[in-house]
């Protein structure tokens, strides 16, 4: 490729993006197709082809028990049905799933106005609750095992501050363990979603602060009618991680409940760990459908949902 | 948390009016950062330090109280060499390196073209590219292709399921900055004869720098410390640190051993924490820098 024949046609692709036969010989010059090959070769095998085989393999009777695999239809699905596990597990993921992103962007919105001024101690503060985001849930899982079993930490600190006797089994209820082990996975979280509100905050406009503050504005209103829907793309952001994340979730209900008490925490990537194990390999990936599905139905709509929102506020 | 809301509204006026915060609301400002801290940081990291510090006897109620002696140091060692952590350290390297290079390198080459080509089937290639946003991985079926292609139970298949799963976040966010850098640049190298292969090393790549942070940051946050997918494609072949935890954990073994469980979770966090430590404030403005625009 000479100089001489180059800028003319680097020219006409400046000006016009969508031209003719030349433009896409062009395009294809300077930007070769074969730059995608690399990533979308590992997003085919290890990405496009499981999701694929997971369409089909739910509708065998795979399994570590039977010499062949054989389509069977949906029995998997009226298996699960019937068993009452499909729906409670759909029902505790979807709980799980609004109960962490609510607690962890509750969380962290506070957080990311408490600390928002740029003192030193609050510059301390936002490192310190950045550190959960780094440590594995796993671990985080245990230590919060142990904070709260029935002769944890928490119960010993009520105790002592109450001078009565208290056991609150907070990870044996069948009714509220759940709403606990999502404040952890929150918690864990929390410092995530403080940075990216914080850096919202960063871009509102002082100008607007302050012709906010000269018609007479109190804090409240300049908080929940300016500064927080400005905060659109940061809460499209938190809302959507965090939902995605805790239906994708694994480590932190495994370490402190297993699924229990009585499978009222069993989200579906437990039931899907727990059934492979098992070696009923079709069950697992029927449940693993289950949730793909799940996440599409729930997520798409929600985040085109919340992009419009931002749209339309800013 | 309520305390918290009405601790930070007298800073909300603060930063509208020119007045400077009055002495007292800044000293119960302070209190109030630290009581918050001290609650919700204080008590599980102080629980995991000193009953990482004790003896068996003491730790098998874990409770706040300090240990009778300080033990640490032995249950660092008892975990470094009964928990296998030597080997699970370098399989967490050896799986996590790799991944997170290639996927920010292959994701990187692919965001150029994506950012650059606006036709219609470009865009639909994109949107299948960083589908895995949102999608969550078939972690069954992965693990049987891998069984069938004779790379489950390795290092090179776990790094592949790493890259497939997390080169949507690479390509989103990269994506996203190459569409804001001038395309005057590529075609000034390009009217001095450069062809894509040194344009895109020598010009695209070194712009790439705080975005490229950002994904460097999550990526790895992710896959060092993930134990969903490395239990199924593993199966127990190849220790990684958290996989470890895991089983140590469940196992037996360790079973009532608090002590030193908090004495691993320590020193798994430990490099993480470091690194951390010593790139925080560019951690911090790259998170903040790349995940709002």
């Amino acid at each position: 490729m000479s100089t001489l024949n180059t800028s003319p046609k680097a020219r006409a692709a400046r000006r016009g993006r969508e031209g003719g036969g030349t433009l896409k010989k062009l395009m294809q010059q300077n930007y070769p197709v074969r730059y995608l090959v690399p990533a979308y070769i590992m997003l085919l095998i290890f990405f496009f082809v499981p999701t694929v085989l997971n369409f089909i393999y739910a509708f065998t009777n795979w399994s570590a028990f039977s010499k062949t695999i054989e389509f069977n239809g949906f029995d998997n699905f009226i298996e699960l049905f019937q068993s009452g596990t499909l729906l409670r597990d759909l029902r505790v993921t979807l709980v799980y799933a609004i109960l962490v992103a609510v607690f962890q962007n509750t969380f962290g919105l506070i957080l990311a106005v408490f600390l928002e001024e740029d003192t030193r101690i609050n510059r301390f503060a936002r490192v310190m609750f950045f550190v959960p985001v780094i440590m594995s849930a796993l671990a985080v899982g245990y230590i919060w095992q142990a904070v709260l079993k029935t002769d944890g930490a928490l119960n010993q600190i009520l105790s002592f501050f109450t001078g009565q006797n208290i056991d609150v089994a907070w990870l044996g209820s069948t009714t509220w363990t759940i709403v606990v082990v999502a404040a952890i996975h929150g918690w864990k979280w929390m410092g995530l979603s403080m940075l990216v509100f914080l850096a919202g905050l960063k871009t509102i406009d002082s100008d607007v602060l302050e012709a906010a503050a000269i018609d007479g504005a109190n804090r409240f209103q300049v908080f929940w009618r300016i500064k927080f829907p400005l905060l659109a793309p940061a809460f499209t952001f938190n809302v959507a991680t965090s939902l995605l994340g805790s239906m994708n979730g694994f480590d932190i209900v495994q370490a402190t409940t297993q699924g229990g008490p009585g499978g009222t925490t069993e989200i579906l990537n437990l039931f899907i760990w727990r059934t492979f194990g098992q070696g009923l390999y079709s069950q697992s990936t029927t449940m693993s459908l289950v949730l793909f599905v799940m996440v599409l139905i729930i997520a798409v709509p929600l985040i085109w949902y919340l992009r419009r929102r931002e749209a339309k506020i800013l | 948390m309520t305390a918290a809301t009405f601790g930070a509204a007298p800073k909300t006026n603060e930063s509208v009016s020119v007045n400077k915060r009055s002495k007292t609301g800044a000293i119960i400002h302070i209190i109030l950062v630290v009581l918050v801290m001290a609650i919700l940081l204080g008590i599980p990291f102080w629980l995991l330090i000193v009953t990482a510090g004790k003896s068996q006897a003491e730790a098998i109620v874990p409770n706040m109280s300090l240990p009778s002696h300080w033990q640490l140091l032995e249950n660092f060692k008892t975990v470094l060499t009964d928990g296998e952590m030597i080997k699970a350290f370098f399989g967490s390297i050896v799986v996590t390196v790799p991944s997170v290079f290639l996927a920010l390198l292959f994701g990187s080459m692919a965001s150029w073209i994506l950012a650059r080509r606006t036709t219609k089937p470009m865009a639909l290639v994109y949107t299948l590219g960083i589908s895995g946003l949102i999608l969550p991985p078939a972690v069954v079926t992965v693990m049987m292709l891998l069984k069938m292609i004779g790379l489950s139970g390795t290092a090179p298949g776990m790094i592949g399921v790493y890259i497939g799963i997390y080169m949507s976040t690479v390509i989103f966010f990269v994506t996203g900055f190459i569409r804001t850098i001038p395309i005057s640049l590529e075609e000034a190298a390009r009217m001095d004869g450069a062809k894509p292969m040194r344009i895109f090393f020598t010009i695209i790549l070194p712009l790439l720098g705080p975005t490229l942070a950002t994904a460097t940051i999550l990526v790895t946050l992710y896959i060092w410390n993930d134990v969903f997918y490395s239990l199924f494609i593993l199966s127990g072949k190849m220790d990684l640190l958290p996989l470890n935890l895991y089983n140590v954990a469940s196992a037996g073994l360790y079973l009532n051993n608090w002590h030193l469980i908090f004495a691993y979770i320590i020193l798994m966090s430990l490099p993480l924490l470091l690194i951390f430590a010593f790139t925080q404030r560019k951690i911090i403005s790259g998170i903040t820098g790349g995940a709002v625009k």
